[in-house]
Order: structure tokens, then sequence, then C-alpha cells
């Protein structure tokens, strides 16, 4: 291989900054007992706020900090597992 | 060496290349005049002639981000279009190259409407040439699976790392049958070898590309990096051309070809498949007593300005064939070939002939007829009045 080494546009994805969880009007809440581990939820996220946990109690959870409310998870969800609930 | 030949027309030809080249993803949109290509490279995946997944997209834009994508991922990957499909594609064209991902694609050259035409000029692949591509010109089948091969191994060399077009006239090359040796699996093996590329996209380890810059000033070494790499490219198309020159018996000249050109005092200038006119226009002047050579330029990016110099300088004069115009300017070809040879100091009049357009035929008795008033006007006169001419045959 050459030495020669180009400018790229490249970056590693990190925690982003702004807490983009305050634009939120609906929050997703999730029934683990009707959860089946389809992973959809965390597939179809486009903010990639659904985070695999694997515990006891529950299979997935929503990182609420950056979770705008799209809605998209509960769309999803082909068990509805997944509702959303009016913020405050 | 053992020669196969084979009848292909240019797009066949093109299918040929892209299937010895071991290509793993190919996008397919169809417009004449490029169809053919994706049809055949399909009839070769369906047959089991070829290992590769065929991705039907539904438009121009989608065919080249299909294929940027497969290409990031870490395969080698094609696509092909003309004319209008190339300008619904310009966003991903110029994304690509900031990328930094080896692609190749063909360009089979067709006018661009309003109103609709299908024959050939060469506006729309001269329009990409800002876009850090490196663009390819041929001459003939032979040429065009020749440089579709070469054009792999110089886009995913690590000097470069850029993608690649290749431009052949439609109808004229792009469905006109030629004989074309199509070389051995194993010689274009030893030729390319396995993929290379700057990063490439894995599951396991996310990168981002594309992000906004922080700082300006990144982004335009990023352009400049572009520039620097292209240019850089010349001597890796020397090299490449050379390497396939020993294995094949064929080369090109790299950046540019000479025809009669060592006691030439006037040169024409041009690209493409009139460039074979071109050779019968010489041969008819020469025969005639006039002191006239040939500059075919294989690649118009990066623009071979030294090369050009090199070989006009001392001589009398060169007229620039486009079958092209910026608008409201003059040829692509001759702005770059008057900026260049003025800069370097060849201080010859050069003329402009812009021809062609929108597949308007021009036969080598034309491009004879409009290159002797060219040397007689010098001759009698020392300048040139109409530098751009507009020749409607």
């Amino acid at each position: 291989m050459s030495e020669i080494s180009h400018i790229l546009p490249l970056s590693k994805p990190k925690e982003g900054i702004s807490k983009t969880g305050t634009w939120r009007l609906k929050k997703p809440v999730i029934d683990h007992s009707k959860c089946v581990k389809c992973l959809m939820c965390w597939l179809h996220c486009p903010e990639s706020t659904i985070d695999v946990v694997e515990s006891s109690e529950k299979f997935v959870e929503v990182n609420y900090e950056f979770c705008k409310g799209c809605g998209v998870c509960a769309n999803v969800c082909p068990v509805k597992a997944i509702s959303m609930v009016p913020e405050g | 060496m053992k020669l196969v030949v084979m009848h292909l027309t240019g797009n066949y030809a093109v299918a040929w290349a892209v299937k010895l080249s071991r290509v793993k993803v190919v996008s397919a949109y169809p417009i004449t005049p490029q169809t053919t290509i994706v049809e055949k490279i399909s009839e070769f995946i369906e047959s089991g002639m070829m290992d590769a997944k065929i991705v039907r997209v539904e438009s121009e834009h989608s065919a080249l981000a299909t294929v940027f994508g497969a290409a990031s991922s870490g395969v080698r990957a094609f696509t092909a279009t003309s004319s209008h499909g190339l300008m619904y594609m310009y966003e991903m064209v110029w994304w690509s190259a900031g990328a930094r991902v080896p692609i190749v694609m063909a360009i089979v050259t067709r006018t661009i409407g309003a109103p609709w035409n299908i024959w050939s000029d060469h506006s729309d692949f001269m329009s990409q040439r800002d876009t850090g591509w490196l663009m390819i010109f041929a001459e003939h089948n032979q040429e065009v699976l020749d440089s579709v091969i070469q054009l792999f191994r110089i886009t995913e060399d690590p000097r470069v790392y850029l993608p690649g077009m290749i431009a052949l006239d439609a109808f004229i090359l792009s469905h006109t049958t030629e004989p074309v040796d199509v070389p051995d699996q194993s010689l274009v093996d030893s030729f390319l070898p396995s993929r290379r590329q700057p990063y490439t996209f894995k599951s396991g380890d996310p990168i981002t590309m594309g992000n906004l810059p922080s700082n300006p000033r990144d982004n335009m070494k990023m352009r400049w990096d572009v520039h620097e790499s292209l240019v850089a490219a010349k001597k890796v198309i020397m090299e490449v051309d050379r390497e396939w020159g020993e294995l094949t018996g064929r080369s090109y000249g790299g950046l540019i070809e000479c025809y009669r050109c060592s006691d030439a005092k006037y040169f024409i200038i041009g690209v493409g498949a009139w460039v074979g006119d071109m050779r019968e226009a010489v041969d008819m002047l020469r025969s005639e007593g006039y002191e006239v050579g040939l500059i075919k330029l294989r690649f118009v990016r990066p623009f071979p300005a030294e090369e050009l110099a090199e070989v006009v300088r001392g001589g009398k004069g060169a007229i620039v064939f486009d079958r092209s115009v910026s608008a409201g300017s003059a040829g692509p070809l001759y702005l770059d070939t008057v900026a260049h040879l003025g800069a370097l100091n060849v201080g010859v009049p050069v003329k402009n002939v812009i021809a062609g357009i929108a597949g308007v035929d021009v036969t080598y008795n034309d491009i004879a007829g409009v290159v002797r008033s060219f040397i007689e006007e010098i001759e009698s006169k020392g300048v040139v009045s109409n530098y751009v001419e507009w020749y409607f045959g």
C-alpha cells in the first residue's frame, strides 16, 4: 500500500450535544410484558434512541434525553407494545 | 498472447469489461442509448456467467446512490447512463467524488433537450467536468473495453481514490459493431488487484461520511485534495496504460495520443469517436501537402495541459473541435486548451470549431475543409478572424 493519505470527510459518531428530548410532545412508553424482542423499534428509530439492554425486566429501552417523540417505534411495533403518551 | 476477437457494439464492450473486472453490484435504470449495457450485464448474471447483484432502481439519482452505497461497503460497483439521466444524477456525481469512493460509470453521450434528441453530442459528459471525476473518452470499441478495465485500476489506486466516467458516442460506438479482442479473465485478474478504497462501511464499526465540518477550511482542503489527486492521477494513468500495453499489446498514449505530429505545424485537437474521422482528414490533408497532425485527448479530466503544450509548442496553429458548447462562451475543450496553452506560453493562434451538436453528421471531408480554411487564413493573414466558429455542415 502507498503512503498517500487523503483528507476524508469522515467522523466517528458520538452522543449528540443538544438534548433533543425536550422537543417531544408525546413520549413512547413500552409495555415490556408484550415485547417479543423483534427489534423493529430499534431498527426503525430515525435517531437511534432505542438501546438494546437485554435485562430480566426489559429487552429494549428508550433514551428519553434524545427521543423526539416521532412515534415511528409505536407505529412499527407488530404487537402494539409501545403507546404514545402526551408529555406533562 | 492469444487474441479472442468478438464482434461487439460499444455497449457490449462496456458490459464485457465490467464482467471481466469482477464487478459485484450494478444498478440499472433504462435510458437510450445506454440501456443495452445494463441489459447485457443482466444477461450475464442471469446465465451464471457473472457473479453480481443487479439492482433495478426508480431513477438515475438512485442508480448512482445505489452504486455509491455498494462501493462504500467494499465492492466494485458500476452503472451507466446518458443525457437526461446524467442530469438527474448530478447531485450524486459530486457527492461520490467528495466522498472519495472509487466507482466506474459509463456515459453514452447523447444530446440534452429541449427538444428531445437521442443522437450523440458531448454536452452531457462535458457538463460534468467540474465534479472531480476522472473523465476518459473512447475513440473505438476496443478502446472502450480497454479503458473501462484501466479505469477500475486507476480509480482504485491509493494515489487517486476518485470515481471515473468513460464516454462513448451514442450509436456511432454504442450500437455499432466492431471486432474487439476480449482478453482472458486471468489476464484481467493479473492486471486488476483486489478492491482498494480509502475506507469501508462495516456494521460493527460505525463511521459517518459527509457530516458538517466544524471548520470550512477543512472542507476547502478536501476539495483541494480532490484536485491534487486528479493532477496526481496523470502519473498513474501513464503507468497503467503502459502496463496494459505490455499485457495486451495495446496502449493509447495514456493521456493524449498523437497522430502524424512529429513534423506537423498545425494541430487538430479533439475527443471521442470523430477522432477516427480526424485521422482520415489528416491523411487527406497530408496528401495535399498540409503539415497537419492530430492530438487526441484521451482524458478530459485530469486535463493534459503540459502534455498538450509540449506537442503544440513551436507549431503555427491549433484547431479544437468541440461537440458541445459552454453557451455564452465557447466550446469546453477549447476553453481548457487556450487557458493552459496561454499560461504555458505556447503562443500559437487557436481556433474553436463547434460542430456535430445534436448529432449533426460530420464527415472527414467536413473536418478537412474547415482545417484547410484555417491553415489558409493563418498562412495569408497570420491571425484567426472568427475564433469561435459554428459549423453546421
